[in-house]
C-alpha cells in the first residue's frame, strides 16, 4: 500500500535526485567513455578515432610510471594506515586515562582539506629536510613519495582508528572472558578472537584506504605538485596534467582514455579487495 | 597484578601523550610561523619560536584577509556547502524512501548506480562534468549545489536506504489510512525517525563539500569565485613570489573554524564516521 501510493508521487520523490544524478554523474560518465575513443580539444570538434588513444597510452612513459607509482603508493599507504590505526585503537580500548582526549587529537587532521594539508606538511618536511641537508620535496621524487605517505597517514589514521575502536567495542566481553578462563594468552585473544571478530571493520578500512590512496589528488598537487618534473605524479594528477597542462590536439583524448583505465583499475581493485576480506568475516 | 596494571596504564598514557603532542605539532608550527615577520620564516628558520624580534602580531592575518579577499571566499564556501548539503539530505532521503518502498527494476537500477558512482574516480568525469555544468549554466556558487547533488547522491542514498529498510512499514501505513498524503508522512514521520542518519550523512557530506578543491575549480570561474581551498591553491600555486607569513595565517584561518566546529560537535562527527562505515 505504501509503495503504491508513493509510486504515484515519483516526480517529487525520485525525480530531483535522478535528474541531478544524470547531470552530475551518469551523463558525464557515459560521455566520458565515448570521448575516450575520440580526438577533441573542445566539445565541438570531436572526431571518432577508435582505440588510437588507448594505444598511445602504452607509449606515454609518464602514464606507466604514474600507474605503478600509484599502485605502490595505494598498497603501502593502506597497509601502514591500517596497522597503525589498529594498534592505536587497541591501546585506546583498554580503558586507560585520557582515552577520549587522545581520540579527539588523532581524528582532527581528517577534517582539514587536502590542499591545506599539503601546504602544512610542505612547511614541516622541507624544514626537516633542509636541517638534515637533504634535497627538498620538489627536488627529489623519493622524498616526495615518502612525504605523501607521511601526510596521508597523518590524515587517515584517526578516521580508521575510530572505525576500529567501534569494532573492538562491539566484541562481546563474554567471549574474551571465556577465552581467559580457558587459559588463552593475550596474544591468542588478539589473533584468535579480536581480529577475526572485527573483520568487517578491516574490510571497510582497507576498502577506504585503498580507494583513497588510488584517488589521491589534492595532497599530491599541493605537497609536491608532481615534481621534480613529473616524477612524483600519481595517476589522478597525471590525468589532470594531461588534460589541462599539455598543449597539442591529441592530449585531451589521451587524458580521457587514461581516466577510463584509471576507473577500471579502481573498480577492479575495490571488487577484488571486498571479495578477499569479506570472505574472512565470521558470523557474529 | 593490580600494581603492574596501574604501571602499564601510566606508561601507556605517557606514550600516548607524547604521540599526541607530535600529532598536533604541524598545526602548532604553522600557528607560530603565522605570528612571525616575513624574514624569519625561511626554510630552516621555521622551527624557531617567535621571539620579540621576530614577533609580527596579527599583521599576517590582516594581510591575508585583505589580499586574498578571504571573507568572500569564506562566503562562497559557506553558501556552496550549506545549499549542497541541505539539497542532498532532502532529495536523497526522499529518493531512498522511494527505493525501499517501491519495489521494481527502476528502484534497483538507481540504487546500484548510486553505489557504483561512489567508487568512480572524479577524473573519469571531470572534463565532461565541467562542460555539462557550463552549458547548463550551473557554474555559480548559488546553483553548483545541483552538481553536488548529482555527484554526492551515491553516498547519501546508500546511507539512507540502509536505514529506511529498518523502519517498520506499519507506521507509514497507519498514517496513510488516517488520510495523510505521502509528503505529510515524509515530513512528519520519516524525518523525525531518520534524524540520527540525517546528522551523520550531513557531516560526511559537509566534510567533503567544504574541503573539495577540484570540482569547484573546474566548474566555477576562478577569476570571479574562489572557495577557500581554491584561494589557498591560487595564491600558493600560481604567484611567483609567495609571501609566507600571510600564507601561514591563511592556513590558520582555514583550520580554526574547522577545529572549533569539531570540538563542539565531536560526538556527532565521530558517530557519523562510524555510521558511514557500518552502513558501508
Amino acid at each position: 500500500m505504501v509503495g503504491k501510493t508513493i509510486k504515484k508521487w515519483w516526480p517529487i520523490f525520485v525525480l530531483p535526485t535522478f535528474a541531478a544524478f544524470l547531470i552530475g554523474f551518469l551523463g558525464p560518465f557515459l560521455w566520458g567513455i565515448y570521448l575516450s575513443f575520440c580526438k577533441f580539444t573542445t566539445v565541438q570538434d570531436v572526431t571518432f578515432i577508435g582505440l588510437s588513444n588507448y594505444s598511445k597510452l602504452l607509449i606515454d612513459k609518464t602514464f606507466s610510471a604514474a600507474f605503478w607509482r600509484t599502485v605502490a603508493f595505494a598498497f603501502l599507504s593502506s597497509i601502514l594506515i591500517n596497522v597503525f590505526a589498529f594498534m592505536i585503537a587497541l591501546v585506546l580500548t583498554k580503558g586507560y586515562k585520557g582515552t577520549n582526549a587522545f581520540r579527539t587529537v588523532f581524528f582532527m587532521p581528517n577534517l582539514i582539506g587536502g590542499i591545506v594539508l599539503g601546504y602544512i606538511w610542505q612547511t614541516v618536511l622541507n624544514g626537516l629536510l633542509s636541517v638534515w641537508g637533504q634535497p627538498l620535496l620538489k627536488l627529489s621524487a623519493r622524498n616526495g613519495f615518502i612525504g605523501m605517505l607521511i601526510l596521508l597517514m597523518w590524515q587517515q589514521i584517526g578516521y580508521m582508528m575510530i572505525i576500529y575502536v567501534a569494532g573492538l567495542n562491539n566484541v562481546s566481553p563474554d567471549l574474551i572472558e571465556a577465552a581467559q578462563i580457558d587459559g588463552a594468552t593475550s596474544r591468542q585473544i588478539l589473533f584468535k578472537i579480536k581480529i577475526p571478530m572485527i573483520m568487517p571493520s578491516v574490510t571497510i578500512c582497507t576498502f577506504l584506504t585503498l580507494t583513497n590512496g588510488f584517488k589521491m589528488f589534492d595532497q599530491n598537487l599541493s605537497l609536491t605538485g608532481g615534481g621534480p618534473g613529473k616524477d612524483s605524479q600519481l595517476l589522478a594528477l597525471n590525468i589532470y596534467d594531461t588534460f589541462y597542462a599539455r598543449s597539442g590536439p591529441m592530449w585531451k583524448g589521451i587524458g580521457q582514455a587514461k581516466a577510463v583505465v584509471f576507473f577500471i583499475l579502481v573498480v577492479a581493485i575495490a571488487l577484488i579487495q571486498l571479495r578477499a576480506t569479506s570472505s574472512k568475516e565470521v558470523q557474529q | 597484578m593490580e600494581k603492574t596494571k596501574k604501571i602499564r596504564g601510566a606508561v601507556a598514557t605517557v606514550i600516548l601523550t607524547i604521540v599526541s603532542i607530535l600529532w598536533l605539532y604541524p598545526i602548532v608550527l604553522i600557528l607560530f610561523n603565522s605570528l612571525k615577520i616575513e624574514s624569519a620564516i625561511s626554510t630552516t628558520g621555521v622551527f624557531d619560536l617567535p621571539t620579540s624580534k621576530t614577533w609580527n602580531g596579527i599583521a599576517n592575518y590582516i594581510a591575508s584577509v585583505t589580499q586574498m579577499d578571504f571573507l568572500k571566499s569564506f562566503w562562497y564556501s559557506l553558501v556552496i556547502s550549506v545549499t549542497s548539503v541541505i539539497l542532498i539530505l532532502l532529495c536523497c532521503s526522499m529518493c531512498a524512501w522511494y527505493i525501499v518502498r517501491v519495489n521494481g527494476l527502476f528502484s534497483k537500477a538507481i540504487y546500484y548506480l548510486c553505489v557504483f558512482s561512489m567508487v568512480v574516480p572524479f577524473q573519469m568525469v571531470m572534463f565532461t562534468l565541467a562542460k555539462t555544468a557550463d552549458s547548463l549554466k550551473l557554474n555559480t556558487p548559488y546553483n553548483i549545489c545541483i552538481i553536488y547533488l548529482g555527484f554526492g547522491a551515491g553516498l547519501a542514498v546508500f546511507m539512507f536506504t540502509g536505514f529506511v529498510k529498518g523502519i517498520p512499514l506499519e507506521i507509514e501505513e497507519a498514517a496513510l489510512i488516517d488520510g495523510c498524503n505521502p509528503l505529510q508522512v515524509y515530513f512528519q514521520i520519516l524525518i523525525p525517525i531518520l534524524k540520527p542518519t540525517i546528522i551523520s550523512t550531513a557531516i560526511l557530506e559537509l566534510m567533503w563539500v567544504w574541503n573539495d578543491y577540484l570540482l569547484p575549480t573546474l566548474v566555477l570561474d576562478i577569476k570571479k569565485y574562489r572557495t577557500i581551498p581554491m584561494a589557498v591553491q591560487y595564491f600558493r600555486g600560481s604567484f611567483g613570489h609567495v609571501q609566507m607569513g600571510p600564507m601561514m595565517a591563511c592556513i590558520m584561518i582555514d583550520i580554526i573554524p574547522i577545529i572549533v566546529v569539531y570540538l563542539v560537535c565531536q560526538k556527532y562527527i565521530i558517530e557519523g564516521v562510524v555510521a558511514g562505515a557500518v552502513k558501508g
